[in-house]
């Protein structure tokens, strides 16, 4: 199976995620097209309160495959402003557009400094590349 | 790891590998969820050559079978199977296994896999203890390969390649055939809540065998299916997996083998599973169906008014029910079907009711 390109106006973290920076203090995050492919068959998805406020690189979400319970770590610390409720119900969603309608979450930034600790998109796809190897 | 002889097939078929109990095994080839789907709908070819299998022949194998064994096999036909189960002196289950009756003296145990070695050493120590020198007891896991086809379209697939026809051959019974021309001892029977066969064959063909049946049955939608979906099959149909809902800190009679449990008969630990009635069996495994957002899993706790009561044992979103079901111990006084128990899901209780296993029955 080919993932899909990952965009190039976003950034990622180690643990499969990506944030995009909205340009109005808020990233938008889920998980990437390739954490989705090695999930498989996503069933369910628990999203965070609004006003929930986390650390970078603390879980936020929880998606759940047949098989699996995974963590979703927030890229930036911040305070949850929306989730995409829409998975509640149609979690396959991940599965279908990791990147666009299976958005997760949308957080403020508490400082936009920390979007330099995330790779951008060819770091990333190095960091997938390495670890198939 | 221990691998089984369709290793190399697995990767090229793309499987996603795991480790489940020391053996490298397929958890799923696309997903658990087609998988499933392919073995409730059409079929689904599984490899379990991992599992274990003992032979018990002699003049005293029946004696022996009867001793290890919580159910009475003094009716057993040949060529007939009973699902059973092995206990200690105190009546923990050490193994939940089938045993086939071959011949008139002749039978085969098949064991889970991780429990193969421990099944084995115990039922030669019951030997010998019982000073039983007509019996032989011997381990042929190696030489026996094991596959499993299961779903509504298994018997027209296994059909095209059979010598002989297999309509007559009833549910847990064994008959010994050809199939693509490959000695087999097939019976009707299997861990998926569909009609179905296990197929036993020498290890050295089961490549060939496993080649013939993907080929033959994809035109009718025969999948080869993983671990995974033998998980979700499995829990659908209401049926134990050994390591996760039982062990031997476990009776029988606390779960659903109290029907396969003969107390009348003498055998090891049977005086305390008789105590153990007397006092009251005081926990037992029940079925429940989420009510509330979540999806358990083994190992969760369950509650009762803020009270914890019991742990769940197993737990999946099924791929037929569309629902997230489980199995959980909980003391006998909540054990009634339709009672509302609460299952801890991270930070927060999500209801759940208890009810009656198994979750899925196939149509007939």
């Amino acid at each position: 199976m080919m993932s899909k390109p990952n965009p190039t106006d976003r950034k990622y973290t180690k643990e499969h995620e990506w944030a995009k920076n909205n340009g109005d203090g808020t990233i938008t995050m889920g998980i990437t097209d390739h954490a989705q492919e090695l999930l498989t068959d996503i069933v369910f998805v628990e999203l965070p309160a609004i006003g929930k406020r986390v650390r970078q690189m603390e879980p936020v979400a929880v998606v759940e495959s047949v098989k699996s319970v995974s963590d979703v770590y927030s890229p930036v610390s911040g305070e949850v402003v929306a989730v995409n409720s829409i998975l509640e119900e149609h979690p396959e969603l991940v599965n279908q557009d990791a990147f666009g309608e299976g958005w997760m979450v949308k957080l403020t930034m508490e400082d936009p400094l920390e979007l330099n600790n995330l790779m951008d998109a060819s770091g990333y796809e190095e960091m997938i590349k390495e670890v198939k190897h | 790891m221990k691998k089984t002889q369709l290793f190399d097939r697995h990767l090229e078929l793309g499987a996603k590998v795991i480790d489940f109990g020391g053996w490298a095994m397929p958890v799923q080839y696309t997903n658990v969820i087609e998988e499933h789907q392919a073995t409730r709908t059409k079929a689904g070819l599984f490899d379990t050559c991992h599992m274990g299998e003992i032979e018990v022949k002699g003049p005293q194998a029946f004696e022996l079978l009867q001793w290890v064994s919580s159910r009475n096999l003094a009716e057993q036909a040949i060529g007939q199977m009973k699902l059973s189960v092995i206990t200690n002196e105190g009546g923990g289950i050490i193994d939940d296994v089938t045993i086939y009756r071959l011949g008139e003296e002749h039978y085969m145990i098949v064991t889970n896999a991780g429990t193969r070695e421990k099944d084995y050493s115990w039922i030669e120590r019951q030997r010998k203890e019982r000073g039983l020198n007509g019996v032989q007891v011997t381990d042929i896991s190696n030489e026996t390969g094991k596959l499993d086809l299961q779903g509504p379209l298994a018997q027209s697939i296994l059909q095209n390649l059979a010598s002989d026809d297999l309509t007559p051959l009833q549910y847990y019974h064994a008959v010994h055939a050809r199939i693509a021309d490959v000695p087999v001892l097939i019976s009707r029977s299997g861990y998926t809540g569909e009609n179905g066969f296990e197929i036993y064959v020498e290890s050295k063909m089961v490549g060939t065998l496993w080649d013939s049946l993907l080929e033959t049955g994809a035109g009718s939608g025969l999948k080869p299916a993983g671990l995974g979906a033998r998980d979700t099959l499995r829990l659908e149909a209401g049926m134990m997996l050994y390591g996760n809902d039982i062990d031997e800190t476990i009776t029988p009679l606390e779960v659903v083998y109290g029907w396969i449990t003969d107390l009348e008969k003498e055998f090891v630990g049977s005086d305390a599973l008789r105590r153990l009635k007397q006092a009251g069996i005081t926990r037992k495994i029940v079925g429940f169906v989420m009510e509330e957002r979540g999806i358990a899993r083994h190992g969760y706790k369950v509650f009762k008014e803020n009270k914890e009561i019991g742990e769940v044992t197993s737990g999946t979103f099924t791929p037929t029910l569309q629902k997230a079901v489980g199995f959980a111990f909980v003391p006998t006084s909540y054990s009634e079907q339709g009672t509302e128990i609460f299952i801890q899901i991270r930070d927060h209780f999500s209801r759940a009711r208890v009810e009656k296993l198994p979750f899925y029955r196939r149509k007939k």
